[in-house]
């Protein structure tokens, strides 16, 4: 029996091995971003974000040249107690530090016998003296980073630093009127906002309109039709962007948000056809058929009876939608560029005009997926149904 | 679409659904008037494109006059397909056999043949694969979550989250996971992303994180339709895990593993954000999508990129429509 259960348990490490294996690969990415885009922007580019829990820098070579008299903590000599900052800022850098190590005390060679530090341990025990005289403390994690996003704060040091020392560019206030910064995330993510909610109302309203007369309402060519606008789903977006676009620089709809509006809805309407005709079609024909004997109308059926007996389709279908718009690039690219930035286009400016800033560009991304971030753990199930309805959306 | 037609209300009378109660008539315009603002707005937003993109496909650049125009002396020539020509060939040198080779594997439309092979390969193994082992386990919910998670992620932040794990440091510190560990292993650091032809399997890579949790979700619903007595009765016989697997579960879901391989082929072949960020079409990572956007946008040939547009929908047609089809066949099982 014990046998039979130890062999059952060692059949199953493959298993485990190979399902943690993939869980550790999935995460790590995304554990990467947001590790970094916590951490001062002068940490970042010096080491990788796996050091991040590592022993500050300059330790080791502390260890190695100093703790033999000054102790670990560098309180052994009191005559010499290295958590002086007073003692400690007479020697900032590097060969400044190294001046003092050759100069003798008392007759003797500072160092005894043991070799002169190389200049770059010297320069990594300064700033490890600095550490633990609390001359210089900088802080392992910070908010720093998303403060500049949101700001959009593109300067040489963060934007609070700048700020105290009245050196941020000439567009910035420093105060709150600055999140509407058009370069910054917050703006961004007020723009997104704006997009998505009527994008996702829209084409669920009208799919709503639409699958109810094609379930409910007999007219001629129903089925046809239907077959025509779920077939209009295999349509790539990419088909339509440049007459839209030469139709809205007609019309001056160009960088509006009433023209992103009404070209997701077009887009998302197909989809929510189908998915919204499919459910409101298999409510009990029963239901009508007595609401209508007791005199409702169409209209009292459709607001009163068949929208609220659809809220399962119909947040499967919103958290679908949202998403697909949040999510968007293109779309927002051609028809809102610059003038109405969303976050996705903010970001992917950033990519392209920022280079290296990865303490913004982090810092960025991850205020950009927070929100799908909480849509999905919050409404997974209502996500995934509607994810999996929607593969063949175009 | 004929067959489309004929099928749905198969598929509805099958589901004892769609047929209108006889008590509930109505005026001859209410129909209408519930479907309007659905039909005005499809219309305009995808039929008139749709056959918009089509006429501009035939003329030139801003579309004041029919693509031989465009056409230059001694250069080969299709007429009114012109932009047809250089949406096909451009990219190609025909003078021979090898170079037509070589250059088609550069080419965008080579390179989504590589994104189709290699990333549908890779999503749906690995999802079949975390599928087929996470229904074993206690903690499956966890698994499919944290594997499902990069789908809700726009590919603008799963651009970002990889280029920061495929960063090149000309530096001594290595700041990107890859290179650190290739620094780490005593190799030499590489430019992922710029470095043709790699890169364009590094930005694959990515496609793969985002999509393996959508045909992980898809394969494991149809892996637990499979009855357990016959695997069962199978095992009892004397079958190994590995035949159950082959001869038995994957027979079984074959037809759920076309609707996925059909559907990957069709996203595959739309992609455009993640090249758009990760490299920008450049160092040859270019595909068909972004090359569109890079003839209409930036070079304003509308003439070509419309084309680009067309050709991209008549390489996708077949596989939605193979798609639609299975897609009803399993509503109508279900």
């Amino acid at each position: 029996m014990n046998r039979e259960r130890l062999l059952h348990i060692l059949g199953s490490i493959p298993t485990h091995a190979v399902l943690l294996t993939m869980i550790v690969l999935w995460l790590i990415p995304t554990l990467g971003l947001l590790i970094t885009s916590l951490r001062p922007f002068q940490d970042i580019n010096r080491s990788g974000w796996w050091t991040v829990l590592s022993p500050p820098p300059g330790q080791a070579a502390y260890a190695q040249h100093c703790a033999e008299c000054h102790g670990a903590d560098g309180q052994a000599l009191p005559a010499a107690d290295l958590t002086d900052p007073e003692l400690v800022g007479q020697y900032p850098r590097s060969l400044q530090l190294l001046a003092a190590l050759r100069r003798d005390i008392d007759g003797q060679p500072h160092l005894g016998n043991n070799p002169t530090p190389e200049i770059q341990d010297a320069a990594d025990i300064a700033v490890y003296l600095k550490r633990i005289s609390s001359i210089e403390t900088p802080p392992r994690f910070t908010l720093d980073n998303y403060i500049d996003a949101l700001m959009g704060y593109r300067g040489r040091a963060t934007y609070r630093s700048d700020c105290a020392a009245g050196q941020a560019a000439l567009d910035l206030n420093c105060n709150a009127s600055d999140l509407l910064n058009p370069r910054g995330m917050s703006r961004a993510f007020i723009n997104s906002l704006l997009v998505t909610i009527p994008a996702t109302i829209l084409p669920i309203l009208f799919a709503g309109f639409a699958a109810y007369a094609f379930s409910w309402l007999d007219f001629p060519g129903r089925n046809g039709l239907f077959a025509l606008l779920v077939a209009l789903q295999i349509v790539p977006l990419q088909m339509t962007l440049v007459p839209i676009s030469r139709l809205y620089a007609q019309l001056g709809l160009n960088g509006t948000f009433l023209g992103v509006w009404l070209f997701h809805t077009g887009f998302g309407l197909p989809y929510a056809i189908y998915l919204m005709r499919n459910f409101l079609g298999a409510l009990p024909r029963d239901l009508f058929e007595s609401a209508y004997l007791d005199g409702a109308s169409h209209w009292t059926a459709f607001t009163r009876l068949a929208l609220p007996l659809a809220t399962p389709a119909i947040a499967s279908l919103g958290i679908f939608q949202f998403l697909w718009v949040w999510n968007d690039l293109l779309v927002a690219l051609v028809f809102l560029g610059g003038t109405r930035p969303v976050m996705t286009y903010q970001i992917s400016n950033m990519v392209t005009s920022l280079g290296a800033g990865w303490h913004l560009l982090t810092a960025a991304a991850f205020l950009s997926i927070l929100v799908p971030m909480a849509v999905f753990f919050g409404l997974q199930r209502y996500f995934v149904r509607g994810l999996l309805a929607g593969s063949v959306k175009g | 679409m004929a067959t489309d037609a004929a099928a749905i209300p198969k598929a509805s009378q099958k589901a004892g659904t769609s047929t209108v109660p006889q008590v509930m008539k109505q005026g001859r315009l209410t129909p209408w008037l519930y479907l309007a603002p659905a039909l005005i707005v499809m219309a305009v937003f995808i039929v008139y494109p749709m056959l918009n993109t089509i006429t501009l496909s035939f003329q030139n650049k801003n579309g004041s006059a029919p693509a031989w125009t465009t056409c230059v002396a001694d250069r080969p020539c299709w007429g009114i397909l012109e932009n047809y020509r250089y949406a096909l060939t451009n990219e190609l040198d025909t003078r021979t056999l090898g170079t037509l080779w070589s250059t088609f594997w550069r080419s965008s439309y080579g390179n989504n043949v590589k994104w189709i092979l290699v990333m549908v390969t890779g999503t749906v193994s690995l999802g079949l694969l975390i599928a087929l082992f996470s229904d074993r386990v206690k903690y499956e919910a966890l698994v499919k979550a944290v594997i499902f998670m990069p789908m809700a992620i726009s590919f603008v932040g799963a651009g970002i989250i990889w280029k920061f794990v495929y960063d090149f440091g000309t530096q001594q510190v290595q700041i990107g996971l890859l290179n650190a560990i290739v620094t780490a292993l005593g190799g030499q650091p590489v430019a992922w992303l710029q470095t043709p032809p790699i890169n364009t399997f590094m930005i694959i890579v990515v496609g793969i994180w985002i999509w393996t949790g959508f045909c992980m979700t898809i394969l494991s619903a149809s892996l637990k339709s499979v009855p357990t007595e016959i695997l069962e009765a199978a095992r009892v016989d004397g079958a190994t895990e590995w035949e159950v697997f082959w001869r038995i579960t994957v027979p079984m879901i074959m037809p759920t593993i076309i609707v996925v391989i059909t559907v990957m082929v069709i996203n595959v072949l739309k992609i455009f954000d993640l090249v758009y960020v990760l490299t920008g079409g450049n160092y040859g990572t270019e595909v068909i999508a972004n090359r569109m956007y890079t003839e209409m946008y930036i070079n304003f040939q509308t003439g070509r990129g419309t084309a680009i547009a067309v050709v991209l929908i008549l390489v996708l047609i077949p596989f939605m429509i193979l798609n639609i089809r299975r897609f009803r066949e399993q509503e109508a099982l279900r």
